[in-house]
Formats: C-alpha cells, sequence, structure tokens
C-alpha cells in the first residue's frame, strides 16, 4: 500500500468514526466537536484527491462558518442534556430501515457490477487546481455562479428575518 | 489514484448512511441539521472523486456549489429552529406534531 | 160551504203557527188566547156550516167545484187537494196513487163537531187556568194545543189512510208534547217519574200500538191496491176472511194504542202529568177516541171478520170492568178520572165490537162531554185547592166552591148512566146490544157499570162533601174559578143533560134516534152483515125494557153503595182495606202492570241495547281501532327499519371510511422525522425491486 493510500484509509476511518460520534453523542457540543473533525478529515481527503480548492473551501466554510452558527445555535437553545436513554420504538424502527438500505447497497457490491480499478491521469493540466476549477467557474458556469450569490442572498435574508426576535 | 474508486464511494455511502440514520433516529433538530451535513459531505466526496477519475473539473465546480448551497441552508435551517424554539420552546422534533392526524 | 173543507184543519194549524212564531216575545197574554181560541172557534163554524151542508147535498153537487166530489147516496163530500204520491201503476194495470184529500160523511161530521165544539170550550177554559203560567210557557200551551187540534182534524177529515196516519202520528206527537209540558217538574215522587218520562211512556207505547197501524195499513193497501178509504171499504167483501181479520187485529192494535185498551192503557194515568186542560181535551175527548174512530171506520173490514170483531168486544168489555176496578182505589183526583177514561173506551171498543157502531159513537160522544166537563171541574178544584189532587186532603168543598160542584154532580151522574142524563142513554144502548150478542159480556159491562157509579159517588163525597180534610193556608186560598173556566163548565153540564137525548130508542118513545138516522148511511150501506150479530135474540120491546130497567138499576145501586161506604159509614171502606191488605195494595198499584212491563219487556230490551252498544264499541269500533293500531304496527316496523336498517347502511358507509381512514391517519404523526423513515423505506422498497430484478 502506497502512503496515500493508507493517509486515506487513516482519514476514511476518522471521518467515519467520527460521524458516528457526531450521531451517538448526548452532548450537542460534543456533536458539534466531532463534526469539525469529520469536516477536517474530509478536507483531508479532498487534498488527497488533488481537489486543494475544495479543500479550502470546506475548511473555510464548512468547518469555519457553519460550525460555528451551528455552536452559537446550540448556545441558544440548548436547556439540558438530551434526557435520552430509554430505548425508543420510532428511532429503533427508524434505524433499521436505515441499516437495512445500507446493507442491501452493500451487497449490490457484492454483486461484481461495480468496478474496482486504479486510474491514472490527472485533472491537473495547465495551471494548478485553483486556476482550472476558476477558469470553469468563470467560463462556463458563470450563471450559476451569480445564481449562488443571489441564493446566498436569499437566505441571508431569509435567515435574518426568521430569527428576527418580535419586537 | 492511490484508490479504486469504489473504496472511495464505499467510503461515501457509508458516510452518508451514517448521516442518514443520524437523521432519522435523532430527536433534536440541530443534530438532524448536522446529520445532513454529513450527507452532504459524503456526495461532495463522491463528486471529487469522480471528477478525478474522469478527469473533469465539473465535478470540483460542482461541489464547490454543494457547499455555498449548504452554508445556505444551514443558515436558513437554523433560523427556524431558532423561531422553533420561541415558539414551542423546545428543539426536540418529536415534541412538534401539531401536524398529527 | 163545503169547499172550504180544507180550512177546518188548516185555521188551527195557522193559529200554531202565529203563536209558535210570534207568541212568546210579541204577542201579549191576550192576544195569544184570542189567536187560539178563534181559530178553533172558527173550525167550529165552518165545520156546522159544512154539517149543515151535508142535509142539502142534491145542490151542493150541483153547485161543487172541480176538488169536490160528492156521492149524494153515501151522504159522503170529498174534497180533494193535491197528489201527494203518485207511485206509478200496479202490476194489474190500476193507478196507484195517494191523494191529500178530506172526506166528510156523518161519520166524520159528528167527530168534527165534538172535535171543534169540545175544544173550543177546553180552549177557553184554559185562558182562565193557565193564566199563572209565564208567557213564553202560556203562548207554547196555545201553540201546542193548536197544533193538535189541526192533526186531530186531519185525522178525522182524512179520506186515505195515510192522511189518517198524519194525523194519528201528529196527535202522538202533540200528545207527548204537551204531557211533557211542565218538562222541568217531578211528576211522581215515589216512581221517580218526571213530566217528560211521562210524555215519553206515552209517545213511545203508542208507537207499539202505532207497528200495528202500519202494518194493517200495509196489508190493505197490498191487498186493495189503495190507501182510499172508500176504495178500501168499497172492496172489503172481495178482500177475503182472511186479509181482514189480520188488517182487523192490526188496525185494532193501534186502536189500542191510541184509546188505552189492554195491553197498552199504561199510558193514560201517566199521561195526568201534563196540565188539567190536555187531560180533557187529549185524554178524555178527542184523542184518545180516534182508535174508536177508525175501528168504526173501517167497519166493513171489520164486519168481514168476525173473530176481528169478537176480539175487540172481549178486549173492551175486560179492559172496562179491569180499569173500572183500578179506579176504585186511586187517592188522586186526575188518575180515578183517567182510569174512568180507559174504562169507558172500553165501553165503547165493547160497542164496536158487537157491530153496534153507532151505539159506540154515541157514547163517544156523550162521553167527551161528561168526561171534559169533569176533568174541567177536577182542573177547577185543583185551582182553588192551590195545586192539591189528593183527594185525602179535600173534603166539604161544596160551599166553597158551588158553580164547580154543582157541573161536576151533573157530570157524575150523567157518566154513573142515570136518566136523563147523556150517558143513561148511550150506556144502555152499549149494553142492550151486548146482551143481544152475548149475555156474559152484558155481564161484564153491568158489572163495570156498577163499579163505574160506585167509584164516581166515592170521587164526590170525598172531594166535596163531608169534613173539610185540609189545612189553614188552603182554606184561606180557597174561590171559586174565574168566568173563562166556569162557562165552558156551565154549557158542557147543559151538554151532559140535552146531549143524550138525540139518541133517544126507536123503542121507547115519540122521538125518533137522530143519531141513527143521520149515522145511517155509514153503517148501514155496507154491512148488511151487520145485522147477522145482533140476530141472536128477536127485538122484543119488553126485554128491551127490562133491560134498561136493569141498567138504571145497577147504576142506583152503585151509587147507593157509595153513599154507604163514604158517606154514611166510612169505616167500612177503611176496615176492608185493613183486612184485604194484599188485594187493596195490588189494586192499588194497578196489579203491578207497569213493573211487570218493566221486567218482561223493557227489561231484555235494555239488555239487548246494552249488547248492541258493546257490540259497536268493541267490535264495530274494535275493528276500526285495530286498523289504526294496523297502521301503528306497520309504522313502528317502518321506522325500526329506517332507523336500523337503512340509517344502518349509511352509519356503515361512514364506519367502512372511518376505519379504513384510520390506517392512513396514523402515518400522519406530525414529526417529519417519521416522514423521513417512510422515504427511506420506500428508497429500500425501489432500490431492492431494482437490485433483484437486475439480478435476474
Amino acid at each position: 500500500m502506497t502512503p496515500s493510500a493508507a493517509v486515506f484509509y487513516a482519514l476514511a476511518s476518522i471521518a467515519l468514526v467520527s460521524g458516528l460520534m457526531v450521531i451517538w453523542s448526548r452532548n450537542a457540543v460534543h456533536s458539534a466537536i466531532y463534526l469539525v473533525l469529520a469536516f477536517l478529515s474530509v478536507a483531508g481527503i479532498y487534498v488527497l484527491l488533488e481537489a486543494e480548492f475544495v479543500a479550502a473551501i470546506q475548511v473555510l466554510v464548512y468547518a469555519g462558518g457553519i460550525m460555528v452558527l451551528f455552536l452559537f445555535v446550540i448556545m441558544l437553545v440548548t436547556l439540558s442534556d438530551d434526557a435520552g436513554g430509554r430505548v425508543r420504538v420510532h428511532a429503533t424502527v427508524s434505524g433499521s430501515i436505515g441499516l437495512a438500505v445500507v446493507g442491501l447497497i452493500l451487497y449490490a457490491y457484492t454483486l461484481g457490477k461495480v468496478r474496482a480499478e486504479e486510474t491514472t491521469g490527472s485533472i491537473l493540466r495547465q495551471g494548478g487546481n485553483l486556476q482550472n476549477v476558476g477558469q470553469s467557474l468563470y467560463t462556463d458556469h458563470l450563471l450559476p455562479f451569480e445564481v449562488a450569490s443571489i441564493l446566498l442572498l436569499v437566505a441571508m435574508i431569509g435567515a435574518i428575518v426568521l430569527a428576527r426576535q418580535k419586537s | 489514484m492511490p484508490v479504486p474508486a469504489s473504496h472511495i464511494m464505499t467510503f461515501s455511502l457509508l458516510l452518508f448512511s451514517i448521516g442518514m440514520i443520524g437523521v432519522l433516529t435523532r430527536r433534536n433538530a440541530i443534530i438532524i441539521l448536522m446529520s445532513i451535513e454529513l450527507m452532504m459531505n459524503a456526495a461532495n466526496i463522491n463528486f471529487i472523486a469522480f471528477s478525478r477519475q474522469l478527469n473533469d473539473v465539473v465535478g470540483q465546480v460542482f461541489s464547490v456549489f454543494t457547499i455555498a448551497v449548504a452554508a445556505g441552508e444551514v443558515a436558513i435551517g437554523l433560523a427556524v429552529v431558532l423561531a422553533l424554539f420561541r415558539n414551542r420552546d423546545t428543539v426536540y422534533v418529536d415534541e412538534v406534531h401539531i401536524m398529527k392526524g | 160551504m163545503t169547499s172550504l173543507l180544507w180550512l177546518i184543519p188548516l185555521l188551527p194549524f195557522l193559529g200554531f203557527v202565529l203563536n209558535g212564531l210570534l207568541g212568546a216575545r210579541v204577542l201579549s197574554r191576550r192576544a195569544v188566547g184570542i189567536v187560539a181560541c178563534s181559530a178553533v172557534g172558527l173550525s167550529f163554524l165552518l165545520s156546522l156550516g159544512a154539517v149543515a151542508s151535508l142535509a142539502r147535498l142534491e145542490s151542493v153537487a150541483a153547485a161543487a167545484p172541480g176538488s169536490l166530489a160528492v156521492d149524494v147516496e153515501a151522504h159522503r163530500v170529498t174534497q180533494t187537494l193535491y197528489t201527494w204520491m203518485a207511485m206509478g201503476k200496479s202490476p194489474s194495470g190500476a193507478d196507484l196513487r195517494v191523494n191529500w184529500a178530506y172526506a166528510l160523511d156523518p161519520l166524520s161530521a159528528v167527530m168534527v163537531l165534538v172535535v171543534t165544539g169540545v175544544g173550543f170550550l177546553i180552549h177557553v177554559y184554559s185562558t182562565g187556568y193557565m193564566e199563572q203560567e209565564p208567557r213564553e210557557a202560556y203562548a207554547r200551551f196555545f201553540a201546542y194545543l193548536n197544533l193538535f187540534m189541526a192533526m186531530m182534524l186531519t185525522l178525522v177529515l182524512g179520506a186515505s189512510l195515510a192522511v189518517v196516519f198524519v194525523g194519528w202520528e201528529g196527535v202522538g206527537l202533540c200528545s207527548y208534547l204537551l204531557i211533557g209540558f211542565y218538562h222541568d217538574r217531578m211528576f211522581d215522587e215515589t216512581t221517580k217519574m218526571s213530566c217528560a218520562d211521562a210524555g215519553r211512556k206515552a209517545f213511545i207505547v203508542n208507537r207499539v200500538g202505532d207497528i200495528g197501524f202500519m202494518l194493517g195499513m200495509l196489508l190493505l193497501f197490498s191487498a186493495a191496491g189503495t190507501l182510499d178509504i172508500q176504495g178500501i171499504v168499497g172492496q172489503a167483501g172481495r178482500l177475503g176472511v182472511e186479509v181482514c181479520t189480520a188488517a182487523g187485529l192490526l188496525l185494532f192494535l193501534g186502536a189500542c194504542g191510541k184509546s188505552a185498551q189492554i195491553p197498552l192503557y199504561v199510558w193514560l194515568p201517566d199521561a195526568m202529568a201534563g196540565p188539567t186542560p190536555v187531560s180533557a181535551l187529549i185524554h178524555a175527548a178527542t184523542m184518545v177516541t180516534a182508535g174508536v174512530y177508525v175501528v168504526c171506520r173501517m167497519a166493513p173490514v171489520y164486519l168481514q171478520a168476525p173473530a176481528a170483531l169478537t176480539t175487540v168486544a172481549v178486549v173492551g168489555g175486560v179492559t172496562a170492568l179491569f180499569a173500572a176496578t183500578i179506579g176504585l182505589c186511586q187517592n188522586d183526583i186526575k188518575k180515578v178520572l183517567a182510569y174512568s177514561t180507559v174504562s169507558q173506551l172500553g165501553y165503547m171498543m165493547l160497542a164496536a165490537g158487537c157491530g153496534a157502531f153507532t151505539a159506540g159513537v154515541f157514547h163517544l160522544m156523550t162521553h167527551a162531554f161528561f168526561k171534559a166537563l169533569l176533568f174541567l171541574g177536577a182542573g177547577s178544584v185543583i185551582h182553588a185547592m192551590s195545586g192539591e189532587q189528593d183527594i185525602r186532603k179535600m173534603g166539604g168543598l161544596d160551599r166553597h166552591i158551588p158553580w164547580t160542584h154543582g157541573t161536576f154532580v151533573v157530570a157524575g151522574l150523567a157518566i154513573a148512566g142515570i136518566p136523563p142524563f147523556a150517558g143513561f142513554f148511550s150506556k144502555d144502548e152499549i149494553l142492550w146490544r151486548a146482551f143481544q150478542v152475548s149475555p156474559i159480556l152484558w155481564l161484564i159491562g153491568a158489572a163495570g157499570a156498577f163499579l163505574t157509579a160506585f167509584y164516581m159517588t166515592r170521587l164526590y163525597i170525598l172531594v166535596f162533601r163531608g169534613k173539610e180534610r185540609f189545612g189553614q193556608e188552603t182554606r184561606h186560598h180557597l174561590h171559586e174559578s174565574p168566568r173563562s173556566m166556569i162557562v165552558p163548565l156551565a154549557i158542557l153540564a147543559v151538554l151532559s143533560l140535552v146531549g143524550g137525548w138525540i139518541g133517544w130508542p126507536e123503542s121507547m118513545g115519540p122521538f125518533p134516534n137522530l143519531l141513527e138516522r143521520f149515522l145511517a148511511p155509514v153503517f148501514e150501506a155496507h154491512g148488511a152483515a151487520a145485522s147477522s150479530m145482533a140476530a141472536t135474540l128477536p127485538r122484543s120491546w119488553l126485554l128491551e125494557f127490562g133491560m134498561m130497567m136493569l141498567s138504571i138499576l145497577v147504576a142506583g145501586l152503585g151509587i147507593f153503595f157509595g153513599c154507604v161506604f163514604y158517606e154514611w159509614r166510612p169505616e167500612i171502606p177503611v176496615s176492608m182495606a185493613e183486612n184485604s191488605r194484599r188485594l187493596y195494595g195490588a189494586i192499588l198499584n194497578k196489579y203491578y202492570v207497569d213493573e211487570f212491563y218493566g221486567r218482561v219487556v223493557l227489561a231484555p230490551y235494555y239488555a239487548l241495547c246494552r249488547a248492541a252498544a258493546w257490540f259497536d264499541q268493541w267490535i264495530v269500533d274494535g275493528v276500526v281501532n285495530a286498523a289504526g293500531y294496523l297502521t301503528l304496527g306497520t309504522s313502528y316496523t317502518s321506522v325500526g327499519f329506517d332507523t336500523y336498517i337503512v340509517d344502518g347502511l349509511v352509519n356503515l358507509a361512514g364506519y367502512t371510511v372511518r376505519g379504513t381512514s384510520w390506517v392512513f391517519r396514523t402515518l400522519q404523526t406530525g414529526i417529519v422525522q417519521s416522514y423521513a423513515t417512510a422515504m427511506v423505506l420506500g428508497i429500500f422498497i425501489l432500490v431492492s425491486v431494482y437490485l433483484f430484478s437486475m439480478s435476474r
């Protein structure tokens, strides 16, 4: 196994474990921290996959912006730890259905329809990853780019309106 | 590519399923939103992986958009949770069932 | 004058209408009296004129208008007013019709004169007697009295049995109205009979007799094809013995009802509940004689049926004796006279039954005079005694009411049969003819004559002579009656004296028997068989004279014993009553005949009525109610059906929807997570389907 593969598997396992802890933790703040960890490991995987720009965006936006947002809201609304502990029928049923789906798809793997081959090649043509993405973003995908900015504007306005105090 | 795409896909599937189970199972609305972020990240990983395999940068561009949208969505979602908290004094989704029946 | 025949019944009818409509409010008492009396008075004058013209029938026939039919030979005038019922043709082709027609012949002439004459006197008397009544009652009385006169005259003048029947029923109605005149008073305290009850009794008993009259009438109609009296009697010979006997007996049943013979006499004593003038007019002089009149009218029919005649004679004789015995012991002055009337009517029937129709009519006439006089005199006594009618509480009145006393004596001698008073002639004639038919009948009649004299003497002595048995209060009010009452008494007294002289027996003296000659055309025309009944014994002057003396002796003995028992030795009747208490009680209580009728006739009838009422209530009404209940039941059933089945089906639809929707409702938990779970489940299903179809 090459070192990048090892790193990948390590980062992947960290991401999975921290993901599990996110949904398993009783304390919301703990969940948030674990989520940050997950994001960071996913960012690392991005780097491994030669998508440095997206990794940077991931860290900046996800781990830096969204998680802060999460933490603020948790701070505002959390009254007490999740009382939990008792077995909820509802959760059990839902959880098993979810697991069933996963199992199904994993089963689909065993049917041998998915190819597991290595690829060569690189997406780095001229310049670096950033240049490539930028070029594509501002030429081929200009419209979605602008629309995305308007979307963010709307989201911002919406968030302000929704979260406003009635006074 | 050091790792076969199918492995990455498996990884993203597992992450996705973790996120899905979290959405289905947890009571706290904020945790649910976090789980949704996990799911979105899993999708992103898929995009990046196949962008590398297929030598097309569009995957990455799409990921960027996804992240932007996710940010907007989280903002709105948390604003809703705040409004909900102010009205019902709770963030647990199974205590909010006035649409029951 | 005979063309005005139709006015004779009409004038009293107009009086009835006038007094009935206006009398209570508009007319004064005087006016009412004048209207009533003048109506009858004018009828009397018209009757006189009509009867007078009977004597010169030829000239009448010459000048007769079309409505008049004059039969000179039969001394009859018939006035047909209109065709009452036209009934087409009989199978034999004869014309079936009933005409409203009046006929005047000697028989109806006698009747009409008696009715209007005595009726007029009684009307005048009533103006004084009824003075104390309130004005409405006064007017009502005279209206009814006039109606009665109209009906009686229709009966007497009717040329057809149908017209006679109208009058027959009409007098029955008036009798009921007048007996029950004091409709709010009690008549007899012991039997709790009110005056209205007495009226009803009279009417119903009369109705029983009327069944016989109607059946006889219908029988004669079916046999003779006509109801016209002359038509019937003309065919009397052809009708056959059976028809004549049956018709005769049936008509006699009706006559028993009207003329109070056994077994239908029970209403007459109770009819004394009415005012005394009513008793005088209706129940002495006129209505009760209607039966005798009808029998005499149908004489040719009766003469064809010896069995019927014998029945008539026997019933008449037995009634005469029976009623006389009851009259012996009565203590009410009017009741004594009532039984006396029944008894005297028996004599009239006895005469008719012996074929002596002339004698019967003669006695009818004289009886009208002296019985009316007796009743009016009794009314005068009651008036003087301030309403007292019990003779045990009278006595010694001869000093106080001389006129009443004098006329009463005249009437008493007349009824006892002492010559030269009227009753002697008629009664003697009857006894003589009865003797000629059967000595037994004579014996019964003679015994009755003895008792008649006896009880009249008793009545006279107890009322007018002896010690005064009333109190100071009554004594204070004792007074003679006013002139309006005394004058009719006097006139009737004169008639009671001289009335018999027109029937002077031919064999006895120089005077002709005017009445017999007058009535001859009626009774001799059809009945040669009349003499067959009288042919048993040869007509011998000596025998007749001897019988006459015997009659006088019998009457004298009756008066003598009456004086013995009540004037000289009053203790004898008291001790007799004591010793034979049961017999005395039986006679005093009229031999309990009314009680017998009540138990034998009325009780089963009432039971039948109750049974019919029960039937109607439970069965007929039950059927109707059952229909109602059936409807109710079916409606309950359909309601139940509707509620449980029809509504049940509708509700079932609702329940079904609710049940099925419950399944889907549980999916709507309102929790978003469960919706997400459902979506994931859906994905699972889709993917598995895709996968397993792919792997195939």
